[in-house]
């Protein structure tokens, strides 16, 4: 076989749509614009379910037990709108800046697949809740740029499936309709995010939005769901589905955009279509797409009238939210951009940050306790997998105020914190850490207490006092070290540095 | 009016197989029922059919649900309190 009819001659082993097509040169395919767009479904938290009064707690329970005729798809029953999941959906239409329609209309989306009892998925088409509206975020060089959202709608949740293997091999699929019909909202966007990880950022933003306006319960298990479309400019567009974690997201997008490179860089086309995530191995996978937008035959849903709920939006008060709390923690507490992004993050940690400095003995504090919430705490929170709700705030206020009054060290801070922790994560009571310090010896020492020791050590240690003389400095580093594990890190590096220079000068 | 074609594809999307020699007569009976509407469009709407009714909700409160029981009793096969279906990956 000769090159000229073996195909494309690039190694994807496919001729079809390669043979001929120019390959771009590296240089372009690395410089082409990454584009994507988001639709975010959130479960709202309200007590029932979207249509029925169904409790919408379910996640400890037994399978079809939160179900009624209506959630189910029994023949007769008649779905009734939940008026709270209605409001929740105007919050977060108002605080995403979104146009509340002046009438907007249920429709019906017919798909058959057993999650979904009736046949269909009451959902929202043509007339939407909400329209264009926009939410800030971070680029990947920290500049501040705008992301438009399309709209937001309402919809039920469908059931959940569980995929089983049979000893045939055939498989059979379980259904548990405990799920079915939680509300949701979809917030969909333009096409305006640029990097994976700048949807990332917008997901952290939009989770703490929703959390500040107290929709939505990010930490349980499943509560958002993302598809993503994604796309090289000038190339055709692929959806991805089934992403269910904020991390999943970036990876998802990751794997995406090199898969999609990798092909233009060998000529081949993007097939538009819809593709798979799987988290577990970080890849996605082509899906035979199941219908198109035309094969789901939308119409109105009869059984539910219109909303015209516009004016019913002017009356809802937002509570502040992150950007408004990010500038205000920045003016009235002094303190760095970086730290007051960290800690309005999430609305838990911001109102940990403001209880503590609550405490009269640190209310003044308000830099070194916003250091050591978000450079410290907040890291020792994430290496056990706890949360900041779990820290006394009067413990934590306490440790501070040992630090304002220099009565321990950093070192013996990051410990006396730790065990502090530990405590709590193996569900023993936590000590008020002035009382760790004082029962332990751990305070600082003065000066005068470290001289003995100083002596002691230089006099255990006179290579390193010769090196120093012939103008090695470290050496005193190497002292400092002995002298920490000698005191258990109660003694200041910085004044024992001092100390010690000053001791060796004193010998000659 | 519907063509055969469209039959055929409406049944794929509810997964049901008709067969060759029945879809003639299904995409006619079909037909017939759509004549229905037709004959229905041409009723003008009056104040009778007026409905001005909007923003008809209900309260968040919970209500009892079925037993699971209850909720199972109408399936043909279960398993641990799930409802068996064919596999669907």
């Amino acid at each position: 076989m000769s090159d000229s009819n073996s195909g494309c001659g690039c190694g994807c082993g496919d001729g079809k749509g390669c043979a001929g097509a120019a390959k771009p040169s590296e240089k372009d395919v690395k410089d082409l614009k990454v584009i994507i767009g988001l639709e975010i479904h959130c479960q709202l938290n309200t007590k029932t379910k979207l249509f029925c009064g169904c409790s919408a707690d379910f996640r400890d329970d037994a399978p079809n037990t939160h179900v009624c005729p209506i959630c189910l798809g029994l023949p007769g029953a008649l779905p009734k709108l939940n008026k709270q999941a209605v409001i929740y959906a105007l919050k977060v239409a108002k605080a995403l800046n979104l146009e509340i329609s002046e009438v907007s209309e249920f429709s019906r989306k017919n798909y058959f697949y057993p999650d979904l009892p009736k046949g269909y998925q009451i959902s929202q088409y043509d007339k939407p809740i909400a329209l264009r509206g926009k939410m800030t975020v971070d680029d990947d060089e920290g500049h501040e740029k705008v992301i438009r959202i399309t709209r937001i709608h309402l919809e039920e949740d469908p059931g959940r499936l569980v995929h089983k293997i049979s000893r045939d091999r055939a498989g059979y699929t379980l259904v548990d309709y405990n799920r079915s019909s939680i509300p949701l909202i979809e917030i969909v966007t333009e096409p305006d995010l640029s990097s994976p990880k700048e949807a990332r950022r917008f997901l952290n933003k939009l989770r703490a939005t929703l959390e500040y306006l107290d929709v939505f319960d990010g930490e349980k298990e499943g509560s958002i769901r993302v598809d993503a479309n994604i796309s090289l400019e000038g190339h055709n567009r692929v959806e991805c589905k089934n992403i269910s974690s904020y991390k999943g997201v970036e990876k998802a997008l990751t794997f995406e955009i090199t898969r999609q490179r990798n092909l233009i860089r060998r000529g081949q086309e993007i097939v538009q279509e819809t593709r798979h995530f799987l988290e577990g191995r970080g890849i996605t996978t082509g899906s035979r797409s199941k219908e198109d937008e035309n094969d789901y035959r939308y119409f109105p849903e009869p059984d539910l009238k219109p909303l015209r709920v516009k004016d019913w939006a002017d009356k809802i008060e937002l509570p502040e939210l992150p950007d408004a709390k990010r500038e205000r923690f920045m003016s009235q507490y002094k303190i760095s951009v970086n730290h007051a992004k960290t800690l309005v993050g999430d609305i838990k940690v911001a109102d940990f940050y403001e209880g503590i400095l609550k405490n009269p003995a640190i209310s003044k504090e308000t830099e070194l306790a916003a250091t050591w919430v978000c450079d410290t705490l907040l890291g020792e929170l994430y290496y056990r997998d706890m949360k900041i709700d779990a820290v006394p705030r009067e413990c934590f206020a306490d440790l501070v105020a040992l630090l304002k009054d220099k009565k321990v060290t950093d070192k013996v801070a990051v410990d006396v914190l730790r065990a502090m922790l530990d405590d709590i994560h193996e569900g023993r009571k936590c000590a008020m850490p002035s009382e760790t310090v004082e029962k332990s010896g751990l305070g600082k020492g003065s000066d005068d207490e470290f001289t003995e020791i100083i002596k002691k050590v230089v006099a255990a240690n006179p290579q390193a006092v010769a090196d120093y003389h012939s103008g090695k400095g470290n050496a005193i580093n190497f002292i400092v070290g002995q002298i920490m594990k000698e005191t258990k890190g109660r003694a200041d590096p910085k004044s024992l540095n001092k100390l010690i220079v000053d001791y060796i000068a004193s010998m000659e | 009016m519907v063509s055969e074609e469209e039959v055929e594809s409406i049944a794929k999307l509810a997964d049901i197989t008709i067969e060759k020699e029945k879809l003639a007569g299904f995409t006619s009976r079909f037909n017939d029922i759509l004549e229905y509407f037709d004959i229905l469009d041409q009723v003008a709407p009056d104040e009778t059919t007026k409905d001005d009714l909007y923003n008809v909700l209900r309260e968040d409160e919970v209500m009892p649900s079925l037993t699971q029981e209850e909720a199972l009793v109408n399936s043909g096969e279960t398993e641990e309190g799930y409802i068996k279906s064919p596999k669907v990956m």
